[in-house]
């Protein structure tokens, strides 16, 4: 078929750009703008170049709020993905129970992040909170503001309990596409529950899953909201992760140039790690079809 | 191998079915022979697939039991039954190659490496994929992956029974045949019991040996392809066998004379008064259309369908079809149909009544 050429089509795409414009790349810039420069106020600026970025590179301080994100992000996986899957098998697949599970997995997703952060800061609490008091009254030492693991189980746990729903719904959409002959053939050839499920469900749910590994993946990586509220980054420095250490960098310390690189470092790294896995599971589904 | 007896047999799908019309499978008794190749054929919904998903052991029958060789299974797993089933579109394991399909169902029962092997081989032959057997399963077409299934379907040798759940949906037509004709080879190979659900007629009769028609949740007949043709007990079997199908007339029986309309048509047998809804039902192969014979009928059309002609006529307000050989000419004065009486059906409230040689 031959193609009409017709340059005019430019001035469909232009509301987007313009859109796009004011709401990514403007503000954006002003982070390069930042970046690159350094100021003392009086809205003066002197080149920097690359010396924040060089600055930033040799300090133990971003590497290491960048190692506690990286674990962070690898338990939070690590849990809440087979924990998901887990759930979703297990959950009633029709009837009444379905959609009531449905609901009750929802719950913890329309909760507001801070609150989140807050109930969990109240129930951990040893003096008033649920938790704390009753492991407390069970002899076991638990102070999340003091301890290291007990504020690290904390915040990992609280993860769990807000976004392992999002996977196990994820994961429960992919099986109910699943027919029912599957099943029944299943059956019929005498396969183990472990073989309907490595052979079956985990191959139909593999496109769902790799959705939901990103999305947990993108989401606790840039965490910041809960872990701020329940530990502000303590005990010591136990919880600071990327975007607490940001902040604090940006609004504590008021070190715009530093914090401004910084934040394009950390968006190049969850650009760069997203295109990877984007990258893979594109090529996951043409290596399959 | 094994003989299946369904005794007293009924399902439905309500939890507590209160009249006959809750039930999609309506009670029934049947002996499906050992080694014989059966096809139940029906319209959608007619409790076909219902029928073979209880002898399968997918569904549990409300009433009832199911014996393989004497032995009551009704409440066997699946798996315990030792049955073959393919669906009607194909499921095959996907991150498995061809090869790890088809052997699957025996790598499941423990069976022998080198037998496994061999008889993969073997039934990659068979289904025309021996060039393909390590290829992954996924990405494959629709037709090569319920081929798969097939071959899974028959990789066994021991099975009391192989059961096809309209396998050849989702196939190519040319392929149909094909299959069909494995299948067929495969049965007298082997000798297991096949149930083959279908709606096609043609694939029922070119491949049973016994087609069991299902209408409404009731078995209407089992018979010989022969049987349904000639003496359809059913007014639905008439129908719906047969291209096209009998025609079915509304009229008065008298002895050995039927009465449409005032005019007789002449019966092969005798028949005692009926009560209820009374027609007789002539196949169009068995009417002739004639310038002098028989009552008139008056002519909508002829279609030539090459190997003969239709001709679609009005008889006394209810439409008629006739065949007629290619080499007849049909011309607007031929306007009277005869029937040939031995092959007149009586049916009183759509069932056949036998009558009495006259």
């Amino acid at each position: 078929m031959e193609k009409t050429v017709n340059q005019k089509a430019w001035f469909l795409v232009l509301p987007v750009l313009i859109l796009v414009a004011f709401s990514a790349v403007i503000p954006l810039m002003t982070v390069v703008n930042y970046a690159f420069q350094d100021t003392f106020g009086n809205n003066q600026f002197f080149w920097a170049g690359l010396d924040w970025f060089d600055e930033l590179l040799h300090s133990d301080r971003m590497w290491d709020a960048l190692g506690r994100q990286i674990v962070f992000s690898a338990i939070i996986l690590a849990i809440e993905i087979p924990l998901g899957i887990f759930v979703a098998l297990n959950m009633p697949k029709k009837g009444f129970w379905a959609s009531f599970c449905l609901v009750l997995m929802s719950l913890p997703l329309l909760i507001p992040w801070n609150v989140v952060g807050t109930i969990w800061q109240i129930f951990g609490r040893v003096d008033i909170g649920l938790l704390g008091y009753t492991l407390d009254k069970l002899g076991i030492s638990y102070n999340y503001t003091q301890d290291f693991y007990a504020a690290w189980i904390t915040v990992i746990v609280m993860d769990v309990w807000h976004w392992t729903s999002l996977v196990a719904l994820l994961a429960y959409a992919g099986l109910q596409s699943i027919p029912d002959a599957y099943y029944q053939a299943a059956k019929i050839d005498q396969a183990s529950r472990w073989k309907v499920f490595r052979y079956i469900e985990l191959p139909k749910m593999m496109g769902v899953l790799m959705i939901a590994i990103l999305l947990r993946f993108m989401d606790s990586f840039m965490i910041y909201t809960e872990p701020f509220v329940v530990t502000g980054g303590g005990p010591g420095n136990a919880t600071t992760f990327l975007s607490i250490d940001l902040v604090k960098m940006a609004l504590g310390q008021f070190d715009l140039g530093p914090a401004a690189a910084f934040s394009l470092m950390y968006f190049l790294v969850i650009l760069l790690i997203s295109w990877v896995f984007y990258t893979v599971m594109t090529n996951l589904d043409k290596r399959e079809s | 191998m094994a003989k299946i007896t369904l005794d007293n047999l009924a399902h439905s799908y309500l939890p507590n079915p209160t009249s006959e019309d809750d039930f999609a499978l309506k009670q029934l008794d049947h002996d499906w022979v050992d080694g014989e190749a059966y096809a139940l054929l029906g319209s959608s919904g007619c409790g076909k697939s219902t029928l073979l998903n209880i002898i399968s052991g997918l569904l549990t029958p409300s009433q009832g039991r199911i014996l393989f060789d004497g032995q009551d299974v009704t409440h066997a797993p699946t798996a315990e039954r030792n049955i073959a089933q393919v669906f009607q579109f194909p499921v095959v394991y996907d991150t498995m190659t061809v090869r790890e399909n088809l052997a699957f169902p025996l790598k499941n029962r423990g069976a022998d490496p080198k037998y496994v092997a061999e008889r993969v081989q073997q039934i990659g032959n068979m289904i025309g994929m021996e060039a393909e057997l390590d290829r992954k399963a996924r990405g494959l077409t629709a037709d090569a992956k319920q081929k798969i299934s097939l071959g899974r379907g028959m990789v066994r040798e021991d099975v009391n029974a192989l059961l096809f759940d309209e396998p050849l949906t989702v196939i190519d037509p040319h392929m149909k045949w094909e299959l069909r004709t494995q299948l067929k080879k495969l049965h007298h190979e082997f000798g297991h019991t096949m149930i083959y659900v279908t709606h096609d007629q043609t694939e029922a009769l070119t491949f049973a040996d016994k087609v069991v028609v299902m209408y409404d949740g009731r078995v209407v007949q089992i018979g010989t392809p022969e049987e349904l043709f000639e003496t359809p007990e059913h007014t639905f079997v008439g129908y719906f066998i047969g291209s096209p199908g009998m025609n079915v007339i509304p009229a008065k029986v008298d002895g050995d004379r039927a009465y449409v309309n005032g005019s007789y048509v002449q019966l092969g047998r005798g028949y005692a008064p009926m009560d209820g809804k009374v027609e007789i039902g002539v196949r169009p192969e068995f009417a002739t259309l004639s310038e002098t014979e028989g009552l008139p009928v008056k002519i909508r059309r002829v279609e030539d369908v090459g190997r003969h002609k239709i001709i679609r006529a009005e008889f006394f307000g209810s439409d008629i079809n006739i065949i007629a050989n290619e080499g007849t000419p049909i011309s607007a004065d031929m306007n009277r149909v005869s029937f040939d009486p031995a092959h007149v059906n009586v049916y009183a409230n759509d069932w056949r009544v036998k009558g009495e040689v006259a």
